[in-house]
C-alpha cells in the first residue's frame, strides 16, 4: 500500500469508528430530552426511567465518542497537513464555534448527570436542552467542514497563494445548510431506531403484558415516531441533496448513479454494479427518465456523465453500490415506521407479529450501517479532492513515511475500545435492570440518576 | 505584528489553562489508583468526586488549542502536524485509553480495580508526552531538509533536556493535583484524606522544582537561545520560586477555620498556580518570535488577517456565552456543600 492509501485508510477507519458514537451521540439527547419532557407532562414514571437508562448509556458512549473525536481533530493536522494549513487559513471558524458547542455539551452534560438531584426539574429540562443542542451544534458545524470541501468558496489561489479570504463566505458555503441538515437529521433517525431496536429486542424477551414490557412497549412506540419523522425527513432533504451534487459536483453525482453519458431523460439505475470497461450498470433496474427528473425537477434536464471528465478525476466507481445502500436503508425505515402507525393507529392492534419485531430489531444496527455508507460514500465520492478541484488527497497528505504501524496500532485501540463498550453497556443493564430503576423511582429519598449497582 | 502577538497570546492562555487542569485531571486519576486500595482514608473517593465531572470540559481544552493552532497559525500546523506525527499518536492512543477505561471503570463496579489502573496509568504516561511538544518546537530535533520537515525520535529520546521536561511534567502533575486534592478533601471535610494529599504534596513540591532546574540546566546546554532570552526575566523567574516558597508555607501555616488542623490549602493551590503561571510566562516569552526553532516564526505562520478577525470575535462571543455557564459549573461542583460532603461510599459516575 502507498502512503497516501494508509493514511486514507488510517483516517477512514477513526471517522468510521468514531462516527457511529458521534451519531448516536447527537440522536440520543433528543431521545432523553422529549422522554423527561413527556414525564413532566404525563407525570409517568416510565419517562423519566427511560431518560435515566439513555442518560447512562449516552455517558457510556461518550467515553468512546469524545476521545475518538479529539483523534479525529488532531489527526486532520497529523495525517493531512497539507490540508489543515489551507482550511486553518480559510475554514477554522466552524472548527472555533464547534469547541465552544463542545464545551456547552460537556458543562451541562456533567450538570445533568451529577447534579440531576440537586437542581430543579426546569434546570433539569434546560441542561439537557443545552446538551442536545451542543451536541446538534457540533455535528452541524463539523459537517459544514465536509460541506466546504465539495463547495469551497470564500477565497482565491493567485500563484499558489490563498488570497482575498472571507471566512463567512466560506462558512455559508453552498451545500452548508442542506448537507448539514442531512447530517443532523439523519442522526436523530438513527438515535431513534438505536433505542427502538434496544426496546423491541427487550419485547421479544418478557411476557406479554407485564409491567417491563409496557415499559419497553412505551420505548418503542416513542422512538418510532420520531424515527419515522426524522426518516422522512432525511429524505426529503437527501433529494436535495443529490439536486446540490447536479449542480456543484456533476461526477460525483454521475459516479453515484453509475452514468457515463451525458443526457436528458437520464435513466435511474437501482441496485447493480458499475462496469468500468462497458460504461454500463450490470444487474441494476433501469428507470427511465427518473434521474433527470429527481436531478432538475424535469425529464429533459441533462445529467452530465463521467465522459465529460477526464478518467483521473472520476471517482471511484463502486460509491454506486455505497449510494443505493444508504438509500435503500433509509426507504426501508420508512416504510418500517409507516407499516408500523397503520399497524397500531388504524388497525388498532397491541401487539405486532413476530417478524415486525424481529425487523425494529434490526433497524437500529441498519441505520448505523445507512450512517457508515452515507459518509463512505460522501467523502470517497469527493476523490480525487480533498477540496473540490482546489486541492488534491495526495496534495494533502503528510510528507512522513512508514504509517502501517500507526494504522495498526489506532485499528487495535478502536478494536478493544469497540469491544469494551459493548461489555460495559451489557454489564450495567443487566446488573441495572428496568426493574431496579423502577422500584427505585417509586422510592423517594433513593437518587435514580447517581445510583449503580 | 500587534495581531501576532495576541493571537499568540490566546494560544499560550489555552495551553496555560489546559495544562493546570490537564495536570490536575490526570493526577486525580493517579490518585484515585493509588490509593484504591485504602478505601478508609477516602482518599480514591474524593479524587473521583472532582474528577467525574470534570473530565470532558479539562478534555474539551485540549480540543481548543490543536483548533487554535490551526486557526490562528496555520503554517505552523503544518509543520508541527508532519513532525508530531509518532508523538502525538502516542498520546492520542494514550487518551483514548485513558477517557474510555475511566468511564468504565466508574459504570462496572466489579472490575473498577483492573479498570482504574489501566486509566490511571495511561493518564500519568499522557502528560510526560504533552511536555515533549515544548523540547521539539526549540528545533533541535526537527530536521529542516529541502522543503521537507521530520522528527528525529533517536536524538530526542536520547536528550537528557527531553527527561527532565518529562520528569518535570510527571513530577507537577502530582504535584498540582496532589494540592488540589487536599484543599478539595479539606472541603470535603475528608480530614484523612485531606493529611494523604497534603503530605504528598509536600514530597512532591520540592521534587517538581529540582526538576525545573535541571530543566535550565539542561536548557543551556542544548538550546542556548531559549535559556539565555529566559534569564532576561530573572525576576520573574526568582518571584516565581518565591511563590512556590508562599505555596510551600501555606500547608504548614495553621487552619483559620479549623482548630489543631495544619495548613490553608487553598492558599498554597493559588500561590502555586500563580508561581506556574509566572514561569510559564518567562518561558513562552522567552520562545517568541519562534513557533518552532528557527524556521517558523509567528509572523510566519499567521493565518489571513480577515480570517483571525472572524475567528476573535467568535472568542470574544464564545467566551461571554460560555462564562456564565462556567460559573454556574464552577458553584455546582467545586463550591456546593451538598455535592462536597456527600457521604456515599459509590460515587456517582
Amino acid at each position: 500500500m502507498s502512503d497516501l492509501l494508509i493514511a486514507r485508510s488510517l483516517f477512514g477507519t477513526t471517522m468510521g469508528f468514531h462516527i457511529i458514537f458521534a451519531t448516536i451521540g447527537v440522536g440520543l439527547p433528543l431521545m432523553m430530552l422529549t422522554a423527561e419532557l413527556l414525564y413532566q407532562k404525563t407525570k409517568d414514571q416510565d419517562y423519566v426511567i427511560m431518560a435515566k437508562r439513555w442518560t447512562k448509556a449516552f455517558a457510556v458512549l461518550l467515553g468512546v465518542g469524545i476521545p475518538t473525536g479529539t483523534i479525529a481533530g488532531t489527526q486532520l493536522s497529523l495525517l493531512w497537513p497539507g490540508f489543515m494549513e489551507v482550511i486553518g487559513k480559510v475554514m477554522a471558524l466552524p472548527f472555533q464555534i464547534e469547541i465552544y458547542a463542545f464545551f456547552i455539551e460537556a458543562l451541562f452534560m456533567s450538570i445533568y448527570v451529577y447534579a440531576a438531584e440537586r437542581i430543579p426539574p426546569w434546570m433539569r429540562i434546560s441542561s439537557l436542552v443545552f446538551v442536545a443542542l451542543g451536541a446538534f451544534a457540533s455535528a452541524v458545524l463539523i459537517t459544514n467542514v465536509h460541506a466546504f470541501e465539495g463547495t469551497p468558496q470564500g477565497f482565491r489561489i493567485v500563484d499558489g497563494e490563498i488570497v482575498d479570504v472571507d471566512p463567512w463566505a466560506a462558512f455559508f458555503n453552498p451545500s452548508f445548510f442542506v448537507t448539514a441538515g442531512h447530517v443532523a437529521l439523519s442522526a436523530y433517525t438513527t438515535g431513534a431506531f438505536v433505542v427502538a431496536s434496544v426496546a423491541a429486542f427487550k419485547m421479544l424477551r418478557t411476557p406479554f403484558g407485564t409491567r417491563v414490557y409496557n415499559f419497553h412497549k412505551k420505548a418503542l412506540m416513542l422512538s418510532l415516531i420520531i424515527g419515522g419523522v426524522f426518516s422522512f425527513l432525511t429524505a426529503l432533504n437527501g433529494h436535495e441533496s443529490a439536486q446540490y451534487l447536479h449542480e456543484y459536483q456533476p461526477e460525483k453525482l454521475a459516479a453515484a448513479e453509475g452514468l457515463f453519458e451525458t443526457q436528458s431523460y437520464a435513466p435511474l439505475a437501482i441496485g447493480g454494479f458499475t462496469d468500468r470497461e462497458t460504461q454500463e450498470v450490470k444487474w441494476g433496474i433501469e428507470i427511465p427518465w427518473a434521474l433527470s427528473f429527481l436531478a432538475g425537477n424535469s425529464f429533459d434536464t441533462v445529467v452530465v456523465g463521467l465522459n465529460d471528465f477526464p478518467e483521473e478525476e472520476w471517482p471511484p466507481l463502486f460509491v454506486h453500490t455505497l449510494f443505493n445502500a444508504m438509500v435503500g436503508i433509509g426507504s426501508l425505515l420508512i416504510l418500517l415506521s409507516l407499516v408500523a402507525f397503520v399497524w397500531n393507529k388504524f388497525l388498532k392492534k397491541d401487539r405486532f407479529p413476530r417478524f415486525f419485531m424481529w425487523a425494529f430489531v434490526a433497524s437500529g444496527p441498519l441505520a448505523v450501517l445507512g450512517i457508515e455508507f452515507g459518509w463512505i460514500f460522501a467523502c470517497t465520492g469527493r476523490q480525487p479532492w480533498t477540496i473540490y478541484r482546489v486541492l488534491s488527497t495526495a496534495d494533502s497528505v503528510t510528507t512522513a513515511e512508514n504509517l502501517g504501524i500507526l494504522f495498526i496500532l489506532f485499528a487495535l485501540i478502536y478494536a478493544v475500545l469497540g469491544v469494551a463498550v459493548v461489555f460495559v453497556m451489557l454489564y450495567y443493564f443487566k446488573k441495572n435492570t428496568v426493574i431496579d430503576d423502577i422500584n427505585r423511582a417509586e422510592q423517594k429519598n433513593v437518587p435514580l440518576y447517581g445510583s449503580n449497582t | 505584528m500587534a495581531e501576532e502577538l495576541l493571537a499568540i497570546t490566546v494560544l499560550w492562555g489555552f495551553v496555560f489553562i489546559y495544562a493546570v487542569m490537564a495536570t490536575m485531571d490526570f493526577g486525580a486519576g493517579f490518585w484515585s489508583m493509588i490509593y484504591l486500595n485504602r478505601p478508609k482514608i477516602k482518599a480514591t473517593n474524593v479524587a473521583n468526586q472532582y474528577l467525574s465531572p470534570t473530565w470532558e470540559v479539562t478534555n474539551t481544552f485540549i480540543v481548543a488549542i490543536v483548533v487554535a493552532v490551526y486557526s490562528l497559525f496555520p503554517a505552523a500546523a503544518y509543520t508541527l502536524g508532519t513532525v508530531l506525527l509518532i508523538p502525538g499518536s502516542l498520546i492520542l492512543l494514550l487518551l483514548a485509553i485513558r477517557s474510555a477505561f475511566l468511564v468504565f471503570s466508574n459504570i462496572a463496579e466489579e472490575y473498577r480495580k483492573p479498570l482504574t489502573y489501566v486509566s490511571g496509568i495511561s493518564g500519568i504516561l499522557i502528560p510526560g508526552l504533552l511536555i515533549s511538544v515544548l523540547p521539539i518546537t526549540h528545533g533541535n530535533f526537527v530536521d529542516f531538509a529541502d522543503g521537507r520537515q521530520s522528527l528525529d525520535l533517536a536524538r530526542l529520546f536520547t536528550s537528557p533536556n527531553e527527561y527532565a521536561f518529562i520528569g518535570f511534567a510527571i513530577s507537577s502533575t502530582l504535584f498540582l493535583s496532589s494540592l488540589l486534592l487536599a484543599d478539595y478533601s479539606k472541603a470535603s471535610e475528608e480530614m484523612e484524606a485531606y493529611s494523604v494529599y497534603r503530605r504528598d504534596a509536600i514530597i512532591l513540591g520540592p521534587i517538581s522544582i529540582a526538576m525545573a532546574i535541571l530543566i535550565m540546566f539542561t536548557l543551556k546546554k542544548e538550546a542556548l537561545w531559549i535559556y539565555e532570552k529566559m534569564l532576561e526575566d530573572l525576576p520573574v523567574l526568582l518571584f516565581s520560586l518565591g511563590l512556590f516558597l508562599l505555596g510551600g508555607l501555606a500547608l504548614f501555616l495553621p487552619s483559620v477555620n479549623k482548630k489543631g488542623v495544619k495548613g490553608i490549602p487553598r492558599l498554597a493551590v493559588v500561590a502555586v498556580t500563580l508561581q506556574y503561571l509566572a514561569a510559564s510566562y518567562v518561558y513562552g516569552k522567552a520562545h517568541l518570535p519562534y513557533i518552532v526553532y528557527p524556521e517558523v516564526t509567528i509572523a510566519s505562520a499567521f493565518t489571513d488577517p480577515s480570517s483571525f478577525r472572524a475567528i476573535f470575535a467568535t472568542y470574544i462571543a464564545g467566551f461571554l456565552i460560555l462564562f456564565p455557564g462556567f460559573i454556574y459549573f464552577w458553584s455546582l461542583f467545586m463550591n456546593d456543600k451538598r455535592y462536597l460532603r456527600q457521604k456515599q461510599t459509590k460515587e456517582p459516575t
